[in-house]
């Protein structure tokens, strides 16, 4: 493998500082934004560079978990942050984060006991890149899910109202909105699972075939983590629809528009 | 129908026997954080309400069908609301919305979870309709069209009691007389007690034999000609 010199990174940012400069001509007044968010890849990933090397050389299982809980509190927060209409309280932040601590864990523990059959199971090369993957993936999933659910919910009002006027319970006046949210949530990696090869090849294993992988270690390694994003994903947006939409309405089956915030 | 009188006790128990037959009754209901309330309706019996807009008349429909949050007690038949479960509670005290909401493409998917019990192929032809409507598009119904079948859509789960939020609204004379008929046959075949809201005095007297106006917090009987129920 070719190791990169910081000479080499400051030549690639050269293009960066091209497009800003573009951008300033152009007066598309993107160069601000697109240089901090520059600075930003370069200072967040040496630190979390940083943190790898420190966690690969200990490899104890507190550390690893304190990472792995930070990971899911940043991925609740942007959940949350993405939400046009959110519920009120903790109960936003706790469903999301939830469904994603659920979801993802599972099939990361899953996945290294069960798959990759590492020892110890939480070995920190295997266990970090792994959970890191599926939070972010379902973090886009279930975000886009519970948006949909809010808001489709705050549009429906009158419809979700006359349908538990005539009788029906919470599950079935939102059973439409429900299920339409939980596929907005899935189809991205359902999307990807069937293009994925031909449209673009998967990050991780193009990393791989950098690194000098032979490329059919590295097409099985992508395969398994399509199944452990699908599966982490669908479960994650199953899960947050289910409780963001049993929150919405009361004991009572009736609809508490009441408990969503509007940004 | 008047504010909770809180110098008697003596007045509320006799009320409370008095109204042991009644139907529909309520017991100081309160909702929106408005002063609590107290009355009843008898089997078959017809009340209507009218009322400035936003005075609140959609609201006190609203907490009565179990929909909106309030305090009280309210009994159909001497069962309190929280013997049923809310959905069973909607069905039998049956709220139509001022405003109709039609989710399904066909008129007939819209029928096809309630109860469908009673004549909804009688009804239908005493409202115009033939006997091909349920395989019409929603969309493309006019909007006194989708007042008529809200009507047949609701008693088709055979409510106990009507609460109607202006019924005959976006009709034309013809039809507001058809529907009146509908209703006020329904309500005496199934001595529904009814909530009837409206803005037309001339109706208040064709289909109630009381009248309340909701003013400010109050509810008032208004001093009109009773008609024969």
């Amino acid at each position: 493998m070719i190791t990169l010199s910081y000479l080499d990174l400051g030549a690639a940012s050269l293009l960066v500082l091209a497009l800003a400069g573009i951008s300033i001509k152009m007066r598309l007044g993107l160069q601000n934004q697109l240089l901090i968010s520059a600075s930003r890849t370069v200072i967040q990933l040496l630190l979390v560079g940083m943190v790898l090397r420190e966690l690969f050389k200990t490899s104890q299982l507190g550390w690893i978990m304190l990472m792995a809980f930070v990971m899911l509190t940043v991925a609740g927060r942007a959940v949350q942050s993405r939400q046009k209409r959110r519920l009120k309280g903790l109960w936003g932040y706790g469903i999301g984060t939830s469904s994603m601590f659920i979801s993802s864990f599972a099939v990361t523990f899953f996945a290294l006991t069960a798959v990759v059959s590492v020892t110890p199971w939480y070995t920190p090369q295997y266990a970090i890149p792994l959970l890191g993957m599926l939070l972010g993936n379902t973090m886009n999933g279930v975000s886009l899910a519970m948006n949909q659910l809010t808001q489709t919910a705050w549009q429906q009002k009158g419809i979700i109202e006359q349908r538990l006027l005539l009788g029906q319970d919470r599950s079935q006046a939102i059973g439409d909105i429900r299920i339409d949210s939980i596929r907005t949530g899935m189809i991205p990696i359902i999307n990807s699972m069937a293009t994925c090869g031909i449209v673009s090849l998967p990050g991780m294993m193009t990393g791989q075939i950098l690194a000098g992988s032979p490329p059919y270690e590295a097409v099985k390694y992508q395969i398994m983590i399509m199944f452990l994003i699908a599966a982490g994903t669908g479960f994650g947006v199953m899960a947050s629809v289910f409780l963001t939409s049993k929150h919405l309405f009361d004991e009572r089956h009736r609809l508490r528009l009441d408990r969503l915030k509007n940004d | 129908m008047e504010n909770r009188n809180p110098h008697s006790q003596i007045q509320n128990t006799t009320v409370l026997l008095l109204n042991l037959m009644s139907q529909l009754r309520i017991e100081s209901l309160s909702y929106m954080g408005r002063p609590p309330i107290d009355f009843s309706i008898d089997h078959g019996e017809c009340i209507s309400l009218s009322g400035s807009s936003g005075s609140g008349k959609s609201l006190l429909l609203r907490a009565l069908a179990d929909l909106d949050e309030y305090q009280g007690r309210i009994y159909l038949d001497r069962k309190e609301c929280h013997e049923f479960s809310a959905p069973q509670w909607r069905k039998q005290v049956g709220l139509l919305m001022a405003e109709s909401c039609w989710w399904f493409d066909t008129v007939g998917a819209h029928f096809e979870f309630l109860e469908n019990s009673g004549d909804i192929n009688g009804w239908l032809a005493q409202l115009d309709f033939d006997s091909d409507v349920m395989n019409w598009q929603v969309n493309r119904l006019s909007t006194g069209e989708k007042q008529r079948l809200a009507i047949i859509r609701l008693l088709a789960n055979r409510p106990k009691a009507l609460l109607l939020d202006e019924p005959t609204a976006s009709l034309d004379k013809k039809n507001i007389n058809k529907v009146e008929d509908l209703l006020t046959k329904y309500r005496k075949e199934n001595s529904a007690p009814t909530i009837w809201v409206s803005h037309d005095p001339e109706q208040e007297k064709r289909i109630a034999s009381r009248h309340y106006r909701i003013k400010g917090d109050l509810i008032i009987e208004e001093g009109l000609e009773r008609s024969s129920r």
